[in-house]
């Protein structure tokens, strides 16, 4: 019997230098380099610091990678490649790397959608996707809910999106408001545990009938409420504003993903992206999906941030689907449609 | 040995495949050398290793925001028309820059993977190098920094002297005065003329653009003056040949990244 094909996976559209090897449904390693503490003083992710820390942990992480499957670059079958979307000098690094393993290796190239990636990274975990399926992803660079047909073959369909800051975004700027490090997701959720949920702050877009966001204006209700605490020389009560904010960005989240689920007739919900890691996020979803009928599917915490492993797992299901490899000029574009 | 020289710190996008052996070599060989490189006897002046090369492929496609699209076709095709499999690279050599950084890094990453896939070396090399090692006298290297001001680099007689710097054009002008400089090239003069007007302009380089103008079909000409990559092969060919092991792979930023550390948070209300 043969063996089915060794896909390599490169991911640098942030952040995250990320290397996957996958073959057929199996995640075989991974590997991580992230520079997220290089941006951690600057409150955000610095496109030319990241494009840098990507250029230097490139290859290293590739090596990395192969060590931990005890594979050589010779069993590599084909490179994927991260194509967008993202930050444009950080998705280069990655797609020049990728044409440079492929051409050099003698094997085909395929640019993905990073998008996409985020959903296929489930079928490691879940196994096959249903389809359609409806897909909630999350992070400091989206928010978007996505109709997704096959995964290999056919396009996501975008469903809605935030329509200002993504939901992590909005994690990362309320956590410098309560003098919290960046990236502001961990720090929230830890104090939310022990608060109670009980300001009442906006859930825009909420029963708007699309199924977009918008984060923005929450933002800056949080930042409205701290402040009028301090003017009035009250202590802030930072445990209940973070439970209350992450309350109200879940229960948005949760309720859009659950009509969408409905309006389009799937019984199928995968969460990704970093923000899927959230408690409260998996915990309301969990409530809800149950309540109405819905598979809620949620890859594990270090597989729904960027990784190598999602990109692989979606270049893994083109090669075997037998789609048409990408051309050597397969351009990075950082604003790469669905 | 069979080696691939990729340079993307100019606005050329420029890929060469070189045959690199030692001397003494098999007259046949010696025969079809490129009429522009060095008599061994000048190469045992200059105190450098004895060997010879030749170009197999040497071109340049000139679009500065397409680094990324056009270079990875660029080495497939060198590949082909050289009749050459991967396999058979014996090394790799790149552009270190100074260069603007997002077309650096992509001539820089295609290298080092080319080079980790392959496993066989990969040397990096000031790409100012790959102007400054032809010319005679004493000469500033001039190329586009962007902002306003260009990196340089100054050779004695085809020899760096010192580090790469990056600056105004004023200010480099002033440097390279005192360092006894009379000429200038590269493309970052014709940038400035007037800046760079007391200096006479080298012209070691024309007849390599004049050569390659009339390489065959090619989809550009070799920017004259910008770094050649077969060029960048002999800065570094003595180490090719002696299998020494290359110093690690770091680009020549010479800039920090623009980054600003935020301001405490605003005051909402007052800032709307
Ligand atoms: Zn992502």
């Amino acid at each position: 019997m043969t063996e089915r094909p060794l896909v390599l996976g490169i991911e640098t559209s942030c952040d995250e230098t990320g290397v996957g090897l996958v073959r057929g449904g199996t995640l075989i390693a991974d590997a991580l380099a992230s520079s997220v503490d290089e941006h951690a003083r600057y409150g955000g992710v610095v496109p030319e610091i990241a494009a840098r820390a990507h250029l230097e942990a490139m290859v290293p992480t590739i090596e990395r990678a192969l060590d931990r499957a005890g594979l050589r670059h010779r069993d590599v079958d084909a490179v994927a490649v991260t194509a967008g979307p993202g930050l444009a000098g950080a998705l280069l690094v990655g797609v020049a790397a990728a044409k440079a393993y492929a051409l050099a290796l003698g094997v085909p190239l395929h640019g993905v959608h990073h998008l996409a990636a985020h959903v296929a990274v489930d079928t490691l975990e879940h196994g096959p996707l249903p389809r359609p399926s409806v897909a909630l992803l999350v992070s400091g660079g989206h928010s978007s809910l996505l109709l997704v047909p096959d995964l290999a073959t056919e396009p996501v369909v975008p469903l809605g999106a935030t329509v200002d800051d993504a939901a992590g975004e909005a994690y990362d700027k309320v956590a410098r408001l309560l003098g919290m490090p960046f990236p502001g997701g961990p720090p929230i959720d830890a104090a939310a545990r022990d608060g109670r949920a009980d300001i009442a702050f906006p859930r825009a877009k909420a029963g708007d009938g699309t199924f977009d966001f918008s984060f923005s204006g929450l933002k800056t209700a949080v930042a409205r409420w701290v402040e009028a605490r301090h003017r009035s020389g009250e202590p802030v009560p930072v445990a209940d504003v973070a439970a209350s904010f992450q309350e109200a960005v879940a229960d948005v989240l949760t309720a859009k993903a659950v009509a969408a689920c409905r309006s389009q007739g799937v019984d199928t919900l995968v969460i990704g992206g970093g923000v899927a890691a959230n408690s409260r996020l998996r915990a309301l979803a969990a409530l809800r999906c149950e309540a109405a009928g819905i598979q809620l599917r949620v890859p594990r915490p270090g597989l729904c941030t960027d990784n190598g492993a999602m990109v692989a797992a979606l270049g893994s299901l083109r090669v075997e689907a037998g789609v048409a490899p990408s051309p050597w000029d397969l351009p990075a574009t950082s604003t790469l449609p669905l | 040995m069979l080696v691939l020289a990729l340079d993307t710190s100019t606005p050329a996008c420029a890929v060469a495949l070189v045959e690199l052996g030692a001397l003494p070599v098999d007259p046949r060989r010696q025969a079809d050398r490129a009429p522009q490189d060095q008599a061994p006897q000048d190469q045992a002046a200059a105190g450098r290793a004895l060997f010879e090369w030749q170009a197999l492929f040497e071109r340049a496609v000139w679009d500065a925001r397409r680094h990324g699209e056009l270079l990875a076709p660029l080495v497939a095709e060198a590949l082909a028309e050289a009749g050459i499999r991967p396999p058979d690279l014996a090394a790799v050599v790149v552009g270190a820059g100074p260069g603007p950084f997002t077309s650096l890094r992509v001539g820089m990453v295609t290298g080092a993977a080319f080079g980790a896939a392959l496993g066989i070396p990969v040397h990096g090399v000031c790409s100012l190098d790959g102007i400054g090692t032809v010319t005679e006298g004493p000469v500033g290297v001039i190329t586009d920094a962007r902002r306003r001001e260009v990196f340089w680099a100054r050779y004695q007689d085809g020899t760096r002297v010192g580090e790469p710097g990056v600056g105004a054009p004023a200010a480099v002008v002033a440097q390279l005065r005192a360092s006894g400089a009379t000429r200038v090239t590269g493309p970052g003069v014709a940038l400035y003329p007037e800046v760079f007007a007391e200096f006479g302009h080298s012209a070691d380089r024309a007849d390599r653009a004049d050569r390659a103008d009339g390489a065959d079909g090619a989809d550009g000409p070799l920017v004259p003056g910008s770094p050649a990559p077969a060029v960048l092969v002999r800065c570094v060919a003595a180490d090719i040949l002696g299998g020494r092991t290359p110093a690690p792979l770091v680009p020549l930023y010479l800039r920090r990244p623009d980054a600003a550390e935020p301001r405490p948070p605003k005051t909402v209300t007052v800032a709307g």
